[in-house]
Formats: structure tokens, C-alpha cells, sequence
């Protein structure tokens, strides 16, 4: 049963509001009529806002809001006055000579950063976000290039790839599978040398017989000091760096089953843009030529 | 619930028409006004000349440039904790502030209080004192209200664009602004800025006021936490002043004193506290045991008349109360008339209040300004202050941070060696470029490799970042092409002035991955 109420508190002399718990009542200190204004207004315009603007999830979709606004149309927007501002310096790029673009020329600083992001979306799924590759797919970061680090052959491979069936320009080779037509004890012979040309532990006995082996049937795509030949894209066997290992099981596992790495043609997907300017990006990278 | 709602649980606003005082604080309030409203209006027209490449405007915040000018301190977006430290001094200044006099701040260097004193003066100055604006304030819509009213919110009008006006000079250029702004060929945040400060001068300098500091500011309710019975402010002399009366009621309470002082006897001497507090007991210091002698407030409500936010300081210490002390001019001046001593309602500790009704001596302003609370207060405020003078004077005019780059985390190079990268930046505050010369030191086998630099020299512009890509290379089979780590230092240095820099960082070997 509520207590009767008690207009003012005997203490104070404030009203109270007549709710009273176990004795204790509450006093009422009228909040200013501004506030309950402004806790109005702010209602409103919460309702205003909802219908201006997207607000109220569906099932597929928004609300759209009578304004007709749109963060992705804004950004569209912006897109294309950034687009519009650079019109000259993208024409200018597409167009370049790259080895002759000065560093400090507008064009090239576009194309790095450009580049960089044409890189982030079609080419980091098997280079890396950091371009740094991983097994069978080349770090492009090192001064190891298979088919030569120039910004010519860089663009040529960007352009129409490698080994595709796409692009009759694709960069070609095929290494045979000798697993099909060496004895064993002749791949293991020259999987020794290969090590040792790399200087790498190996058996020596092994690797003299592997020499012959080499110069019969490597040689003449690895060159005989196996340093490999960028025409044919056949790796350098000589130094550190090892596409799909370099470790002796590895070796033998390319001489008997050989590899054949593909990249696809980017010449249709990307515009000269583009393609200039990832070409300048992946040249900056470190291991530029 | 019940039916015992209440009437009502929001209430208009009362308005409130603080008449015209003066006296001592009202003097001290004038000059702070005009020193705060002077400093404000008029630093972004200060020139400082920094040399060529650089503003000349002694203080401003270039946003867009990311540099805080402050005459001869520069300040970049790294050393933003200069800023940070002010605001933290600035913030125990004013604990320091109130834990000794009160909430002084809000009474005399408030923004709200400075600018609603200077819009109170324009409105006493159109519409006079306090009768004649209560007067208008109950009349109809006559001419010469409508008169009256449109001149004074023109005034603050102009006020208040001048208000706005004024903090856009902080971000730009102060005269170019100026003749943009004239021109209307000033950037839209200029104007759009402009309005929404006139707006909000206009509207809580003249029509909200009090309201702010009672509803709006979060800074009364965290005061009470900072002040003690030792801090000085704005009080009543309870003790003195009741009981309160004029006229007839005071007649009455003086005959009825005189003859209970005749019933009880002589007086024992000192002061004389006439309300009983607890622990005292009555009898031992009182001329009059019932309490009739009327005290020295005649109740003239002069006090409540002259406070701007509407409150009788009467009634003791109230979250309303901003210390202005408005109402201590107010008293003193009818103290003085009625020939009794100044300070009825006075700055007043409740430890002194306490000591006073005792019959004791108060202690001295300094006895409370000075306490350990304050001390600890200063020292932590000097403290800081000091931290911050020495990063300032022993900053370097140039600066690099490297960031390693860690994807990947080393690059193996077809000879064998390990290749980390890094991005650097390099900072150059002088005013012309500067040639930087860049080198590592931690072991004999790195090697330095600037990415597109021949020497190891790069060019930085005048007041600018340089960002550098640098690789480390370490030899094949080398201690730190070995090992899983290695600290590594990067030098900078100015090749113009000698000065150098470093910053550490980490070498990755082909075991740390």
C-alpha cells in the first residue's frame, strides 16, 4: 500500500513527486522545459533522418532515404574527380617509355603508387601482399629474375604472361619430365651436381658422374656453367635462390617430374595504365634491373 | 502507479535581471574580461617572423599543413604531446585552482561567464538596470520594447560573428582570411565554422546563461570532489547575518534581544555566534540565550539581486553558485551604508566559519592557500611544466623514425646475402633544405643501400618529411645473415649543421623466420 502522498519534503521544503519506498521519497527538482524541448527535437530529427537518408535494414537491402544518398555513389564520385585530376599524368604513363621516366617526374611517382595497388588486386593472390612469392611462384623483391628484371621484360611478362595457352606471346618453355627417360642413378648423379653448383653439401663421386649427365641434358637450356638462360626462363643453378626448393629432394623432384609454372596474360584484363604501372611498381621493389 | 503524480516535473526558465555592482571583484572581473576577450580577438593578428617558407602569424594551427606555430615553438604531428601535456597542466591547474579558492574559475575566466558578462552589459546598457528590465520583461509588445529588444540582439549579434569570426583566424592566414572571408571567396568551413559559433554565442551568451552552467556543464558536479573545508569561497556569515530582518521584524527582534540579554546577565565578551551549532554549547559564548538578537543581514536581498545565475547565497553552499562574487561587492556596499563591517558574505573557508562561530580567530589566506593538497598539486603541475620546457629545448631540429618492413620479413639475394628492408622517414624543421646523410651502425657486415640514391645522401625540403626507402644488406654466411636478430642503429645526420639523430631498430637473419 502506498504511502498518502507528502507535497513537501519537511527537511528541504522541496516537493517531492509522492513516490515513496519503504520511507524514502523522492524529491522532484523540475528539469528546465528546454531540455525536455531539445530531447524532442532530437527525436524528430532522428525520424527526419531516417527518411532522408538509408536507414532501416531489409532484407536485401535498405532503405534508400529520399535523398537518394549513397556512400558507394560518393565515393564513385570522388573516384572519378581524382580520375579527372590525373587524366594528363595517367595519359602520360600509358604512353612512356618507362626505362627513360625520370624518378622525380609526376607520372612515375602515379605509377608506383597505382601500381601498388594494381599489384594488391590481381597479383598479391600468388606473389604475396608483400610481393615476396612463395614455393613455385617468384619473389619478385630478390635480383633473381627468370625471364629478365628490365622494365621491358618486365612488361612483356605482365602483358601476356607465362606458359598460358591463352596468349600466343606468352613466355614458353617446358622442361622435360627425365623421370620418363633417365635411369634413376643418372638423376641422382646430376641432383649432385646440381648441389654442387650451388655449392651447396654433395656427394662428389656422384656429381662427377652428374657433370656428364648435365652436359648431355641440362646444359643446353641451363647453360653448361648452369647459370641458367632467360630466354627460355631456365633458373640460374648456381645461386641462392630456388623457386620450388633447393634442398636435395627438391632438385631430384624437378629433374623427375620437371615443373611447369604458369601466370596468366594480363594484357586483356588491364589497360596500358595499369600494366605500366605495375610494371614500374614491381621494378622498384628492390630488385629492379 | 498511483494518482499522487505531481504536477510537474519540468519548469520554465525564471528569468533573471542581475542589477548593476560595483566594488572590488566586479572591478577585478572587468579587467580579466577585457584581458581574456583581448587575448582572444586579437593573437590571431600578432605577426612572428619565421624567415621565408614558413607563416608569420604568431600562433596558428595549420590543419592542412599538420604544423602548430606558436611564436618561435613549431610543433608537428609527433610532438603533439606538447599539446597533450598543456591540456593535462591546464587541467591540474584547475584542480589546483579550486582546491584552494573555490570554483574561481568559473567565476572570473569561463568563457560562458566572460562572454554572458559582456552580453549582461550591452543588455544593461539598452534596457537599464534591473527594475527597468523587469519592467520591459512584464510589459506588452510596445514599440519601444521592440525597439530595444532588436537593438540589443543586434549588438550581440555582432558579438557573436565576432566571436566566430575570430577563432577562424586561428587556422589560417589571419589577413588573407579576412579579405576571403570579405570577398565570400573564403573555404566553406570558414563561414560554415563562423555560423555555428555565432550561433552558439549568440544563443548561450544571451538566452541560455545560467542554464549552461547548471545543466549543460559536467564541471560543477566534479568541483565538490576538489574542494575541502579549507578552501576559500564565496560564503555567507550565517553566524553574523541571522537572524536576518528589516523594518518592524527587526525593531521586534531587538526589543525581545535587549530584554533576554537583561534576564541572562552580563555578556561575556569576544565574538558572538548566535546560531547554536553542534558541540558548542550556546550558553557558554552567547549575549543571547534565545537567539533574538537580530543579526547584520537586513535582508535587503541585495545580494540575490546582483547574481547573475539567480540563487541566494543565503542558503548556503549550492551547485548553482559560480563564484562570481558579485554578491560579496553587493553586501560590502550595504555593510558600509548601515555602518557595520564589511565581509557578511565574504570568501570564507568552512573550517574559518567553524572557528568563527567558536569565537576563535580565522587563519590567515595563506594558512589555506597553502596545504599539502595545493603543494602536491603545484608540484605535479611544475613537475610536468618542466618535463615539457626540457623536451622543448633539447629537441633536434631533424628527426627519423624507421618502421622495418616485415612482409616479408628478409629477402634472400641470389649471392646468399640477406637483404631487410625499411621505411624511413626524415624530418628536417629547419626553414631551407637540408642534405641528410644516413648510416647504420651494429655490426661491420651491414650494408647500406638507399633505394634511388647513389651516396648515401638524401635530400629533405625545408619544413618537411623526406620518406626513404632503405635496405640493409648482410653478406652471406655473416654474423647477422646468421643469426635470428640483430639490433641495428640507423644515424641521420644534417650534413649542413652536423646535427645527428638515431633510432634502433631490428635485423633479421635467415633463422628468424
Amino acid at each position: 500500500m502506498m504511502e498518502s502522498r507528502t507535497d513537501h519534503d519537511p527537511v528541504t521544503g522541496t516537493e517531492t513527486t509522492g513516490h515513496n519506498w519503504d520511507g524514502i521519497q523522492e524529491l522532484n527538482t523540475p528539469l528546465p522545459r528546454w531540455w525536455l524541448w531539445t530531447f524532442y527535437l532530437t527525436i524528430i530529427w532522428g525520424i527526419g533522418y531516417c527518411i532522408a537518408y538509408p536507414a532501416w535494414p531489409l532484407i536485401d537491402r535498405a532503405t534508400a532515404g529520399f535523398l537518394g544518398y549513397s556512400t558507394r555513389a560518393e565515393v564513385e564520385v570522388q573516384i572519378a574527380e581524382v580520375d579527372a585530376r590525373n587524366a594528363d599524368v595517367a595519359a602520360r604513363l600509358a604512353s612512356a617509355d618507362l626505362a627513360t621516366l625520370e624518378r622525380d617526374d609526376p607520372a612515375y611517382h602515379y605509377g608506383v603508387a597505382g601500381g601498388a595497388a594494381v599489384f594488391r588486386a590481381h597479383c598479391s593472390q600468388c606473389h604475396g601482399a608483400g610481393a615476396a612469392g612463395a614455393l613455385g611462384y617468384p619473389n619478385l623483391l630478390d635480383d633473381d629474375w627468370l625471364w629478365g628484371g628490365t622494365l621491358d621484360a618486365i612488361a612483356a611478362t605482365v602483358r601476356h604472361g607465362i606458359r598460358n595457352d591463352t596468349d600466343d606471346d606468352a613466355r614458353w618453355s617446358e622442361m622435360p619430365a627425365y623421370g620418363e627417360f633417365l635411369e634413376a642413378e643418372q638423376i641422382a648423379a646430376a641432383t649432385e651436381f646440381v648441389l654442387q653448383l650451388s655449392g651447396q653439401a654433395h656427394d662428389a663421386q656422384l656429381a662427377a658422374s652428374g657433370a656428364t649427365v648435365f652436359a648431355g641434358e641440362c646444359a643446353s637450356c641451363h647453360m653448361e656453367a648452369g647459370t641458367g638462360d632467360r630466354e627460355t626462363g631456365a633458373p640460374d643453378l648456381t645461386d641462392a635462390i630456388w623457386l620450388y626448393g633447393g634442398d636435395r629432394e627438391a632438385i631430384t623432384e624437378s629433374i623427375t617430374n620437371s615443373r611447369f609454372g604458369v601466370m596468366p596474360a594480363w594484357g586483356p584484363r588491364l589497360d596500358e595504365v595499369e600494366i605500366n604501372a605495375v610494371t614500374l611498381y614491381v621494378h622498384q621493389l628492390g630488385g629492379g634491373e | 502507479m498511483s494518482d499522487s503524480e505531481p504536477t510537474t516535473l519540468y519548469a520554465a526558465r525564471e528569468p533573471i535581471f542581475p542589477r548593476r555592482v560595483s566594488g572590488p571583484f566586479r572591478s577585478l572581473k572587468w579587467w580579466i574580461m577585457g584581458v581574456t576577450l583581448g587575448i582572444y580577438y586579437l593573437t590571431p593578428w600578432i605577426r612572428w617572423d619565421r624567415g621565408p617558407n614558413l607563416p608569420d602569424q604568431a600562433v596558428l594551427i595549420d590543419l592542412a599543413g599538420r604544423r602548430f606555430y606558436f611564436f618561435w615553438i613549431e610543433i608537428w604531428p609527433h610532438e603533439l604531446y606538447f599539446v597533450a601535456g598543456l591540456l593535462i597542466m591546464a587541467g591540474i591547474g584547475l584542480f589546483l585552482f579550486t582546491s584552494a579558492l573555490g570554483r574561481v574559475w568559473c567565476g572570473y575566466a569561463c568563457p560562458q561567464t566572460v562572454w554572458t558578462d559582456l552580453f549582461l552589459l550591452v543588455e544593461r546598457w539598452i534596457e537599464g538596470d534591473r527594475n527597468a528590465r523587469m519592467r520591459l520583461w512584464k510589459s506588452g509588445w510596445t514599440l519601444r520594447k521592440v525597439r530595444l529588444s532588436l537593438t540589443k540582439w543586434m549588438l550581440w549579434l555582432l558579438i557573436s560573428i565576432a566571436t566566430g569570426g575570430a577563432w577562424v583566424f586561428y587556422y589560417a592566414d589571419a589577413t588573407t582570411l579576412l579579405r576571403d572571408l570579405i570577398a565570400l571567396d573564403a573555404a566553406p568551413v570558414a563561414y560554415f565554422t563562423i555560423m555555428i559559433l555565432t550561433g552558439t554565442t549568440f544563443v548561450l551568451g544571451g538566452f541560455m546563461r545560467e542554464q549552461v552552467c547548471i545543466y549543460m556543464c559536467p564541471w560543477p558536479r566534479i568541483q565538490a570532489a576538489m574542494m575541502d573545508e579549507e578552501t576559500l569561497t564565496v560564503a555567507y556569515r550565517e553566524w553574523r547575518g541571522e537572524p536576518r530582518g528589516k523594518g518592524t521584524k527587526r525593531r521586534a527582534l531587538a526589543e525581545r534581544a535587549a530584554a533576554s540579554a537583561q534576564a541572562a546577565g552580563p555578556r561575556i565578551g569576544g565574538r558572538s555566534p548566535r546560531i547554536p551549532m553542534p558541540g558548542i554549547d550556546p550558553a557558554a559564548s552567547q549575549a543571547d540565550p534565545a537567539g533574538n538578537e537580530p543579526g547584520d543581514c537586513i535582508d535587503c536581498n541585495a545580494c540575490v539581486n546582483v547574481c547573475p545565475v539567480g540563487i541566494d547565497i543565503r542558503d548556503g553552499q549550492q551547485l548553482a553558485c559560480i563564484t562570481c562574487a558579485l554578491c560579496i561587492d553587493a553586501c560590502d556596499d550595504v555593510m558600509a551604508r548601515i555602518g557595520k563591517p564589511r565581509g557578511l558574505i565574504d570568501y570564507l573557508a568552512f573550517s574559518d566559519e567553524k572557528r568563527e562561530r567558536a569565537g576563535q580567530p580565522s587563519l590567515s589566506v595563506w594558512r589555506h592557500v597553502l596545504r599539502p593538497r595545493t603543494v602536491a598539486y603545484t608540484t605535479l603541475w611544475s613537475l610536468i611544466g618542466l618535463a615539457l620546457l626540457y623536451a622543448l629545448f633539447v629537441r633536434p631540429e631533424i628527426d627519423i623514425t624507421v618502421a622495418p618492413v616485415r612482409n616479408p620479413q628478409f629477402v634472400v639475394l641470389s649471392d646468399g646475402s640477406i637483404r631487410n628492408a625499411y621505411d624511413v622517414r626524415l624530418r628536417n624543421k629547419h626553414g631551407e633544405d637540408r642534405p641528410f646523410r644516413i648510416q647504420v651502425a651494429g655490426d661491420a657486415a651491414f650494408r647500406l643501400d638507399i633505394e634511388g640514391v647513389d651516396a648515401t645522401q638524401v635530400p629533405v625540403p625545408a619544413d618537411d618529411t623526406a620518406h626513404q626507402r632503405v635496405y640493409v644488406v648482410a653478406s652471406a654466411n655473416s654474423d647477422p645473415a646468421l643469426a635470428d636478430s640483430m639490433g641495428i642503429r640507423f644515424w641521420v645526420e644534417d650534413i649542413v649543421s652536423g646535427e645527428r639523430a638515431y633510432q634502433d631498430s631490428v635485423f633479421n637473419g635467415r633463422t628468424g623466420q
